[in-house]
């Protein structure tokens, strides 16, 4: 557990539009270490597949780097060519399952081929024995041999999303980025996918990057937790310090937890937060959660609080969880 | 207005069915035997006056296809519907407009429910001209002012003028809220209404939702795959699986005491917020994935991915809903061996 896959550190992604510059990732640091799980968790708008596109290296347009480092296995991948990215890195590496992947496949080509087209891509190898590779990690997902020469549309949602899952794992990444894996699938499916997910991370020795706006669903598969909030990282613990009986620390973890319905309680009122999450073009001064939070008073409006270990291994941006 | 049997039953329904014929093409016809789609395949449930009620089910369980036949936007195959215990599974055109006033719906996604070129304003008066409710500006301008005042989108003036894209989803919601509101309905059927919004603000709209309902004494038929959010906002559920109901009941009775193994995998599948869970693989008491419409199992409908299927679950005749007293309903034959 000790060894660490990867380090972001001061990370700076803005989307140049024509109204300014939106900071979706400003000054964003954490690292990861060999078999962990990472969850990144925040409402929309919060930067959260921002990261993850970043970490592949590929932001969307019109997004750019802006500062940081990106370090794979101690090597910063931010100044390589591109050529260096798509041959040593990208998929090879890391790889990623983006968010309603499983709606991308191409509803023309079957399965067996659009697999195919990965593994052409990064392996000279001979199509027979890429046919065989391709089986091998379809039954890793559980799913029967005889998909390849099916068509999407012939799958569920839970089938192809094992697909995405197996191409994603071809290549033997280190690291694969999870966005949102399982939010357009029923809550039985999204309970199997977690189960593969979770079988699937020690039969390769992954680690994973768990992107989802959902907390009950985080606390289930995420060894720490990185709560972010308007580009920034709003608190990062261990599981046991964000769901554990002491409670999260930053007023917005608390109140984002206290706005996840729970079906086991019998609640008489759902609390939520009121106000929208600001405009990443002229965010608020000080702290970006004030004009939200409960518990602002006036050095939350004028000094934007930084990130800061307030316990060991448990970061925290808040003034008021610094006293 | 209501008669005497139902009492202050505002909508039945009575053995409800809807099959789905999917299109042949000419060579198609000579082959095997057309394949019906039994989207919804004998339903029956009735909601009071005032009352929550909420369709529970996963994708492909009817729920949806339930809710276009309260709102007529699809005829029945077979089945009755009956609103103040009138049959509206059968009336004329101008019939079905009153009764759509009276019946409105609030559609899941915010965004794509509105025309991008509507002003608010716009968006709202639409619905006065299809029903000829008002020809007098002022009058029209007071029910809009009403409208977004009962949703609490305050000032109304603000909102007016404004489009939707300049709206956030949240908001987007109470505008759709507000134009069904501005009909004086008296029944909304609500399609997952918030499944699309930030789960900050979730809360926000279920809130508004249930004020709404309290103030002008309305009566819900709230669908969704989210137990959870149920579980808060209804007084009653009835779990759907493959166009069945195979639990009805009060939304606490039935969560916390499930009869129906569905229901019970159901439950074991929502994530908790809690500690302790990741290096556990859960339990699922539930195999493989739901059927296909087209192709629903003889006997009990669940009794493919059931772990306490015993041979007369597949042999017998399907079960139909029993009554565990207290208005708590399953279609189990074995609840009894399995609790």
């Amino acid at each position: 557990m000790s060894e660490t896959v990867l380090q972001v550190k001061n990370l700076k992604l803005y989307y140049h539009t024509s109204k300014g510059a939106v900071k979706a990732l400003d000054d964003v640091s954490f690292d990861l270490k060999a078999g962990e799980t990472l969850g990144l968790v925040g409402e929309s708008g919060c930067g959260k597949t921002t990261m993850g596109t970043g970490l592949l290296r590929m932001p969307t347009p019109p997004g750019r780097f802006e500062g940081g480092q990106i370090l794979v296995e101690g090597r910063d991948i931010l100044p390589l060519p591109e050529k260096e990215i798509r041959k040593d890195f990208r998929w090879e590496k890391v790889s990623m399952v983006f968010q309603g992947a499983m709606n991308c496949l191409t509803p023309v080509y079957t399965i067996g081929k659009q697999m195919m087209e990965t593994l052409q891509e990064h392996r000279s190898m001979e199509k027979a024995e890429a046919q065989e590779l391709i089986k091998e990690y379809l039954s890793y997902v559980g799913l029967p041999a005889d998909v390849t020469s099916r068509y999407p549309h012939e799958l569920s949602g839970g089938m192809k999303q094992r697909v995405v899952i197996a191409t994603a794992l071809f290549l033997k990444p280190r690291l694969v980025i999870l966005d949102e894996p399982t939010t357009a699938l029923d809550v039985i499916v999204q309970a199997q996918i977690i189960n593969l997910l979770k079988k699937l991370k020690k039969t390769f020795d992954l680690s994973f990057i768990f992107i989802t706006h959902d907390l009950a669903l985080e606390a289930e598969v995420s060894d720490r937790i990185c709560v972010m909030y308007a580009g920034k990282i709003a608190e990062l613990g261990t599981n046991e310090q964000v769901y554990g009986g002491k409670g999260p620390a930053h007023p917005y973890t608390e109140r984002l937890l206290a706005a996840t319905p729970r079906l086991r309680r019998k609640v008489e009122s759902l609390s939520f937060i009121p106000g929208t999450p600001p405009d990443l073009i002229a965010p608020p001064s000080g702290c970006r959660f004030h004009p939200r939070c409960p518990r602002v008073y006036e050095r939350c409006r004028m000094e934007e609080p930084p990130v800061r270990e307030i316990e060991p291994g448990h970061l925290a941006a808040c003034w008021r969880c610094f006293e | 207005m209501s008669n005497g049997i139902d009492g202050d039953v505002i909508l039945r329904v009575d053995d409800l069915k809807k099959h789905f014929t999917p299109h042949q093409g000419f060579l198609q016809s000579f082959g095997k035997v057309r394949k019906v789609v039994r989207a919804v395949d004998g339903i029956s449930f009735e909601i009071r006056r005032g009352e929550i009620f909420g369709l529970i089910g996963e994708s492909g369980s009817g729920k949806t296809t339930t809710g276009k036949l309260v709102m007529k936007l699809i005829d029945a195959t077979s089945g009755r519907i009956l609103f103040n215990g009138r049959d509206v599974t059968s009336i004329g055109h101008e019939e079905t407009k009153e009764y759509r006033r009276q019946v409105q719906m609030i559609f899941q996604d915010p965004y794509a429910s509105m025309n991008p070129r509507f002003k608010i304003r716009d968006v709202l008066e639409e619905p006065l001209e299809i029903h000829r409710i008002t020809a007098d500006r002022k009058e029209r301008e007071t029910r809009i002012v009403r409208a977004l005042t009962e949703v609490k989108l305050t000032p109304p003036e603000d909102f007016m003028g404004r489009f939707p894209h300049m709206l956030s989803g949240g908001q987007r919601q109470r505008v759709a809220t507000a134009r069904t509101l501005i009909l004086n309905p008296a029944m909304l059927v609500a399609d997952e209404p918030v499944s699309m919004i930030d789960l900050s603000t979730r809360a926000e709209i279920l809130h508004m939702m249930k004020d709404v309902q309290r103030d002008l004494g309305l009566t819900y038929l709230y669908i969704t795959h989210d137990l959870s959010t149920a579980r808060y906002f209804t007084d009653r559920i009835a779990v759907m699986y493959l166009g069945r109901i195979v639990e009805m009941g009060k939304a606490d009775d039935i969560i916390d005491h499930p009869a129906h193994p569905y229901t019970r995998a159901l439950i074991e599948a929502v994530p908790e917020p809690a500690t302790g869970k990741v290096d556990v693989v859960k339990e699922l008491p539930i195999s493989g994935e739901i059927p296909s419409p087209s192709n629903i199992p003889a006997g009990c409908r669940f009794h493919t991915r059931c772990p306490y299927m015993k041979p007369e679950c597949k042999e017998e005749a399907e079960p139909e809903l029993m009554d565990l007293g207290s208005g708590h309903y399953h279609a189990c034959r074995r609840w009894k061996e399995i609790g």
